[in-house]
């Protein structure tokens, strides 16, 4: 309420109404041509429904969306009127002007209708999303897996080979900061919504499943092509990115409805973890508040199971059309903890597999559909690990996420009517700044960070080639520090016992350093720069690197947004038009 | 494992009374809990069972409390931090323990690990008065640091 306050008293400011309405889409909306859409105008107060006049382009608005608005006197919690008329569309590209009017209360919006080519420009869409990928990863894991010498990289990551690139602006509806949910939620549906929103414009009411909704790229796949649809993530596969694709909830913490919403959609391939929200309540480690069993659900719908590596090999051959791969509870671990350190929850979940099997078996079996596909790839770790400051596990998740970007490549060099974009959905406040020299004289862990010409070169190595280093715990490393913080020790090396957790909730609520890292050689205590109630880093509001190759791509250069990046995808799918004919 | 300190937690937090400091106590370490490649369901191991109405002694970490003055905390094998953006309330760990004390207290973060003791409990419980549900429980438990 407080934020609607904030917004309407800015508003006002802005047009210098008495009062003023909000209406969603938002104004500056971009719409593809003949996907449906919430359409909901909120009053700033209590309004006779026969005052309440809308027009599009000077119509009446019923006239043009073909439907009666529902309208409510008093919203929940708003003490205000709102209208709304769901799943409208608009046929038309062209810009569209909407006013809304109840007594003194106003609102003007813009909308840009925008139709697309009438024939698709690429068959296939491979989106790689790097939850998180800033600068610094790309930089980290290019310096720990290729190395570099007198100032010249020993070899180029697969990222570094696309062609294409545009800088990202990710700010969101309500903040100049964003989420994973609503980042991924706008590249997804080309609507910028709320923090914590996706697949909805965040209305007023605390409902979080009634809020406005906007057409996801699963569903206009669904209505407009015979495409195929694959999603993995080593996430839950309810956790914010992967459940862009499919889901329309206010709170990205409704994974149980995130599960349904799946199953509404359907995608031909669903691989990661977070099985525990497919479990029914009687089931020991079941996340869900009802009896449903999705995993049967999804069974008797045509679905392969796949719970470890070797069920995913057997499942990947199988003639079932679908194929769902649930491979951890929740979040799959790490790449460092699953391949190196054995760590993490790796004991319980031994076999399972990474970014780089689940892309590939993702590929097989989604391009057996002569009609094309889009797929999505999340490299969620890179984020999760770097919240609690843990730069090793981030970077070499980082170098995962580039195999399989390669993967994606060499698809494509078979298969060039495709297009891939490797991009994140926001950044961190994470830089490398020189190495960390063991050697060095002393205990003060300080004096052993190298800058400048006194940084020199870190002694990675990767004798068996697999493009990982051996170790992250080598003696000279890479020096990377985060410019945000709760209270933490810092160790000035790499965690090998298992993930980091820099700080703690008190009493009081309020985070302060994890103990269990003080007594580390070296380690010094940090006073946090964020609020008390920050439990770990925090998303930067910088812009992202996107990058691209194949037909398509060459619309990707300058500054632009995720919902200018959905505008592109709709437009190489051809997405305006239907393509279900024989 | 090591005896309780009477004096309290970090020196904070009144004590709960000793009521039986000879009995046996077996342990029993948060990877004991499930049997591993649980994506369909945990299973307790046979240990859990065979202790099921034991005392048993655990060692591991308070998470965050729920309420500032409860009867109960939870029990996690490492530090929580829960992440406002990778996780919701809901994402507690799966191999958490709900510790239930016989006395209100105002809970305290030792920031180090606890070394807890009570009668074990498991299978889905329902907790009436928050609505927490729980698959292992630590009965008439007291605590202390490790």
């Amino acid at each position: 309420m407080r934020r609607f306050l904030a917004t309407l008293a800015a508003t006002t400011f802005l047009t210098g109404a008495a009062m003023a309405a909000t209406v969603y889409p938002i104004d500056r909306a971009t719409i593809l041509a003949g996907s449906p859409f919430d359409f909901k105008v909120e009053f700033a107060g209590v309004v006779k429904p026969e005052d309440v006049k809308v027009t599009v382009n000077g119509q009446d608005y019923k006239a043009i969306f073909g439907k009666e608005p529902v309208f409510t006197e008093k919203e929940e919690k708003a003490d205000a009127s709102a209208v709304i008329i769901r799943g409208v569309t608009i046929a038309e590209p062209g810009s569209y002007t909407i006013e809304a009017t109840a007594g003194s209360d106003t609102k003007k919006v813009v909308w840009d209708v925008y139709g697309t080519t009438a024939a698709p420009k690429a068959k296939n869409i491979i989106f790689l999303l790097g939850d998180g990928l800033s600068v610094a990863h790309r930089t980290g894991a290019r310096i720990m897996s290729k190395g570099v010498t007198e100032g010249k990289a020993n070899g180029r990551l697969n990222m570094d080979e696309l062609d294409r690139m545009a800088f990202i602006g990710t700010s969101s509806v309500d903040s100049i900061a964003v989420d994973s949910a609503n980042s991924m939620s706008a590249y997804m549906t080309g609507h910028k919504g709320s923090v914590n929103a996706l697949g909805v414009y965040a209305d007023r009411t605390p409902a979080t499943l009634d809020d406005p909704r906007v057409e996801t790229i699963a569903e206009a796949l669904r209505r407009q092509t015979k495409k195929s649809i694959g999603v993995v993530s080593t996430a839950e596969i309810e956790d914010a990115t992967p459940a862009a694709v499919v889901s329309h909830t206010r709170r990205r913490a409704d994974k149980a409805d995130i599960v349904e919403m799946f199953y509404g959609v359907k995608p031909d391939v669903i691989l990661g973890g977070g099985s525990a929200y497919f479990l029914p309540q009687a089931t020991a480690g079941s996340k869900r508040k009802d009896d449903k069993d999705y995993i049967q659900l999804f069974k008797d719908a045509g679905y392969a199971l796949a719970t470890d590596k070797t069920e995913l090999a057997t499942a990947a051959a199988s003639n079932q059309p679908n194929l769902l791969g649930l491979f951890h509870t929740g979040n799959m671990d790490t790449t460092l903890d699953r391949e190196f350190l054995k760590k993490g929850t790796v004991e319980k979940f031994p076999n399972q597999p990474g970014l780089v099997e689940m892309t590939k078996t993702a590929l097989e079996r989604l391009s057996k559909n002569p009609e094309g596909f889009f797929l999505m790839v999340e490299g969620a770790s890179i984020d999760k690990m770097s919240h609690p400051l843990d730069w090793d596990r981030a970077v070499i998740e980082t170098i995962e996420f580039d195999k399989a970007v390669g993967i994606a490549r060499e698809f494509a060099a078979k298969n060039p009517d495709t297009l891939i974009i490797a991009t994140g959905d926001h950044t961190h406040g994470f830089s490398i700044i020189g190495t960390i020299d063991d050697d060095k004289p002393g205990t003060d862990m300080r004096e052993k960070v190298g800058t400048y010409d006194k940084a020199g070169y870190p002694n990675y190595k990767d004798e068996n080639g697999d493009g990982y280093p051996d170790r992250v715990d080598v003696t000279k490393r890479l020096a990377m520090f985060a410019n945000n913080f709760p209270d933490y020790y810092e160790t000035f090396r790499p965690h090998l016992d298992g993930p980091f957790v820099p700080a703690v909730q008190d009493e009081n609520k309020h985070y302060i350093a994890n103990a269990a890292y003080k007594d580390v050689p070296g380690a010094v205590l940090r006073t946090g720069n964020l609020p008390k109630d920050g439990d770990s880093g925090v998303h930067a509001v910088d812009d992202i690197v996107l990058q691209a190759q194949g037909p398509g791509s060459e619309a990707f250069k300058g500054y632009m947004e995720e919902s200018d990046v959905y505008r592109v995808l709709a437009d190489v799918f051809a997405l305006g038009k239907q393509q279900l004919g024989n | 494992m090591k005896s309780f300190s009477r004096r309290g937690f970090l020196g904070l937090i009144a004590f709960v009374a000793f009521h039986s400091p000879a009995r046996a106590a077996t342990q029993l370490a948060f990877d004991e809990l499930y049997e591993a490649q649980s994506v369909l369901g945990l299973k307790f191991t046979e240990k859990v069972k065979a202790l099921s109405g034991a005392n048993v002694t655990m060692r591991g970490f308070m998470a965050p409390p729920l309420k500032a003055e409860a009867k109960f905390f939870v029990f996690t094998e490492i530090p929580m931090a829960l992440c406002p953006f990778c996780s919701s309330d809901a994402d507690w760990p799966d191999n958490i323990v709900v510790v239930y004390l016989d006395e209100k207290q105002t809970f305290v973060q030792a920031n180090a690990p606890i070394d807890v003791e009570g009668t074990l409990e498991y299978g889905s419980w329902t907790d009436p008065e928050t609505g927490f549900v729980s698959l292992l429980r630590l009965r008439h438990a007291q605590f202390g640091l490790a």
